[in-house]
């Protein structure tokens, strides 16, 4: 048989039965958009958090402090006050910790920010200058927070890019008087939008000096009367010394604490890595769901092409016997069945990729409650979606074919 | 050209066997006429069907031009059913929603030259007095033209051999006439074998010879006496 001719008689096969082939097509455009849209879904979910921890700086760790057990119960951990601005000093003594390259603790409180006859409640955070570049807070506006005034516990602020537009607008709030618990701080600049979204919104939130946090906002001591730091951001020297580093630190601060060996340790130190890792092990959760909502989707398409086909198989069955009868061979008839069925599915494809491209551009960006849907497209999510489709159409097109195509045309054209 | 020797044809039903023929030898000539007849169930178109390549036969022996059918593959037997062969059936069997021209052109798709098809198809509607009604599709045919159409299938091939399974079993008795006048004028001017199945006496008469068959046997073979000529 010719080419033109298997072409020709496949066409005449899906046209003859519009409703049959356009049905057939829904179900795999239906399948092939579900899948890209819920995994580009997915995808965007995943690049949106980790470019989020990435956008607190490079080569991290953390330092925070641990549970301590009193006479055998053990806390949360977290809960303790352990850390101190000590602490953090001799993390930064380069001689004990070469690893280390810089180190910013931090300490927060929520508290009420009111300019003028506007206020907000967000979280102050104290600071060293440090901080700037070690979590990547760039300055839009203004100054951050110096040295000098860690050291006279200035009553200076560096606001958040949604706090400044919260209190002051479109007025530039540098220079600008505002006040935290009845006391009168200056605004010394303006941090640049992260444009964070989800967990932590890094544009929310107020930054002072350490020592102005811990005597005004926050009282909370160590067991010796120390003043504490809740967080400690140390930055590594390179990436390939972050197993290094942490055994320093560690190291260090089991000493200053007086850890027995075999002992818990009073505090944790966390790799930026590890966040990474736990926060993307525990989105494959919610990826894995949304490609078991695109897979039932796919199916249902794949299902419905199987119906359409079966429901027509009399008919179609009686056709094969016709063409074997007058001298259709059997790959003749499976060309012509692969052929029909290839179009179908690239057709469905093809409409089903525009589709679900279309979807997922339209629902990314679209903001619920504070977190915004992120979409991110793949040629791996196209090329899944469409193998898999292919795959189901030709599958469930070519069987009934095959299965007809071996009977003898006698039984074919008798087949009820 | 037709050679049968001790044919079988058994159909398995879940207990039971249904012999359809049970040792049916015969020879059919080229240029022959042959009607085949006998009572319902007797097995007439199964044997048509193992004639046609389109069953095969539980046992026994089928040579078609000196050519042991049991030996040839499924490719060869598509050719034997596309070229030498062709089939009428009580039924019709032309493809729904498919003009008349189209399904006369089925054939030549399945062939080595399928270049002037449509022409070719033409001419074989021509040939049945179809030629008015090239683009109707058989729900718009009666079923005395979707007969005539089936027949310009059967010989747009120019098939050495049609074989026809009641052809004029759903037809009226003028309809009849004319299918057997054109089936008698295939025989008579283009030296086409003919078999044909009837229950009908007087279609029977127009051919050459008479094979009766009752129970899977035949218990009958003789050339008719004073032939009718179904001319036009
Ligand atoms: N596919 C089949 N399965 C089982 N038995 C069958 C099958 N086809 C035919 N038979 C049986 O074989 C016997 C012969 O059937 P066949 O169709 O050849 O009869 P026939 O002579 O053509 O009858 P009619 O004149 O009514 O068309 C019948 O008894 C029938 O029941
Ligand atoms: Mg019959």
């Amino acid at each position: 048989m010719k080419a033109t001719h298997v072409v020709r008689t496949a066409g005449t096969g899906l046209t003859t039965n519009k409703m049959r082939s356009t049905l057939t097509v829904l179900g795999v455009v239906i399948g092939v958009a579900s899948v890209i849209a819920l995994l580009s879904i997915g995808r965007g979910t995943q690049v949106a958090i980790t470019s989020n921890i990435q956008s607190m700086g490079t080569n991290l760790l953390f330092v925070g402090p641990g549970a301590v057990s009193q006479s055998g119960v053990r806390s949360a951990a977290g809960s303790a006050a352990t850390l101190t601005m000590d602490d953090a000093a001799a993390i930064a003594d380069s001689t004990a910790a070469p690893a280390v390259y810089a180190v910013a603790p931090q300490v927060q409180a929520g508290a009420q920010i009111v300019a003028g006859n506007q206020n907000t409640r967000t979280q102050v955070i104290g600071v060293t200058p440090e901080y700037s570049w070690v979590r990547n807070f760039p300055i839009e506006r203004g100054d951050f927070v110096s040295a000098s005034q860690v050291q006279r516990a200035s009553l200076v602020v560096v606001l958040g890019n949604s706090v400044a537009q919260t209190l002051f607008g479109l007025q530039d709030p540098v220079g600008q008087p505002i006040r935290i618990n009845g006391l009168q701080y200056e605004v010394i600049g303006v941090l640049k939008s992260k444009g964070g979204s989800g967990f932590g919104n890094s544009d929310d939130q107020v930054i002072a000096p350490i020592t102005t946090v811990q005597r005004r906002l926050s009282n909370q001591r160590t067991t010796s009367g120390a003043k504490t730091v809740q967080q400690i951001s140390i930055q590594v020297a390179g990436a390939s010394q972050n197993e290094a580093a942490i055994q320093q630190v560690t190291a260090i601060l089991q000493e200053r604490h007086r850890i027995a060996p075999g002992q818990p340790d009073d505090f944790t130190v966390q790799s930026q890595q590890d966040m990474v890792q736990a926060l993307q092990q525990s989105t494959s959760v919610f990826v894995i769901f949304l490609g078991a909502i695109a897979g039932i989707s796919l199916l249902v398409g794949g299902i419905g092409i199987m119906n359409i086909m079966l429901v027509s198989v009399t008919e179609r069955t009686r056709e094969i016997g016709i063409r074997k009868s007058v001298g259709a061979r059997r790959q003749d008839i499976l060309l012509q069945f692969l052929v029909e069925s290839a179009t179908l599915s690239l057709l469905g494809g093809g409409i089903g990729i525009l589709l679900g491209w279309g979807i997922s551009r339209m629902i990314g960006g679209i903001r619920l409650n504070n977190a915004t849907i992120n979409t991110v497209m793949s040629l791996d999510i196209l090329v899944l979606a469409v193998s898999v489709s292919a795959a189901i159409g030709l599958i469930f097109g070519l069987y009934p074919a095959y299965r007809a195509a071996r009977l003898s045309p006698i039984d074919a054209l008798r087949y009820e | 050209m037709i050679q049968l020797h001790g044919i079988v044809k058994t159909y398995q039903m879940d207990q039971i066997q249904v012999q359809a023929l049970r040792n049916i030898s015969c020879h059919i000539e080229k240029g022959e006429m042959v009607a085949i007849m006998g009572p319902s169930g007797c097995g007439k178109s199964t044997l048509m069907n193992i004639l046609g390549c389109l069953d095969t036969p539980t046992s026994g022996h089928y040579s078609l031009d000196g050519v042991e059918v049991a030996m040839l593959s499924d490719s060869q037997l598509a050719e034997v059913r596309n070229k030498k062969i062709g089939f009428v059936f009580q039924k019709f069997n032309l493809l729904p929603r498919t003009s008349a021209v189209d399904n006369v052109r089925l054939p030549l798709l399945y062939g080595s030259d399928g270049n002037n098809g449509r022409k070719r198809a033409l001419e074989a509607l021509e040939r049945v007095g179809l030629g008015q009604r090239a683009g109707h599709k058989p729900n718009q045919l009666s079923g005395g033209e979707q007969q005539r159409v089936a027949i310009a299938r059967a010989l747009v091939n120019n098939p050495s051999i049609i074989l026809a399974d009641e052809p004029t079993g759903n037809l009226d008795s003028r309809s009849s006439r004319d299918i057997m006048g054109l089936l008698s004028q295939l025989n008579r001017d283009d030296r086409i074998t003919i078999v044909l199945v009837t229950h009908d006496a007087e279609v029977g008469s127009q051919a050459q010879r008479i094979i009766s068959l009752r129970d899977g046997q035949i218990i009958g073979d003789s050339p008719v006496q004073n032939r009718k000529d179904g001319g036009i």
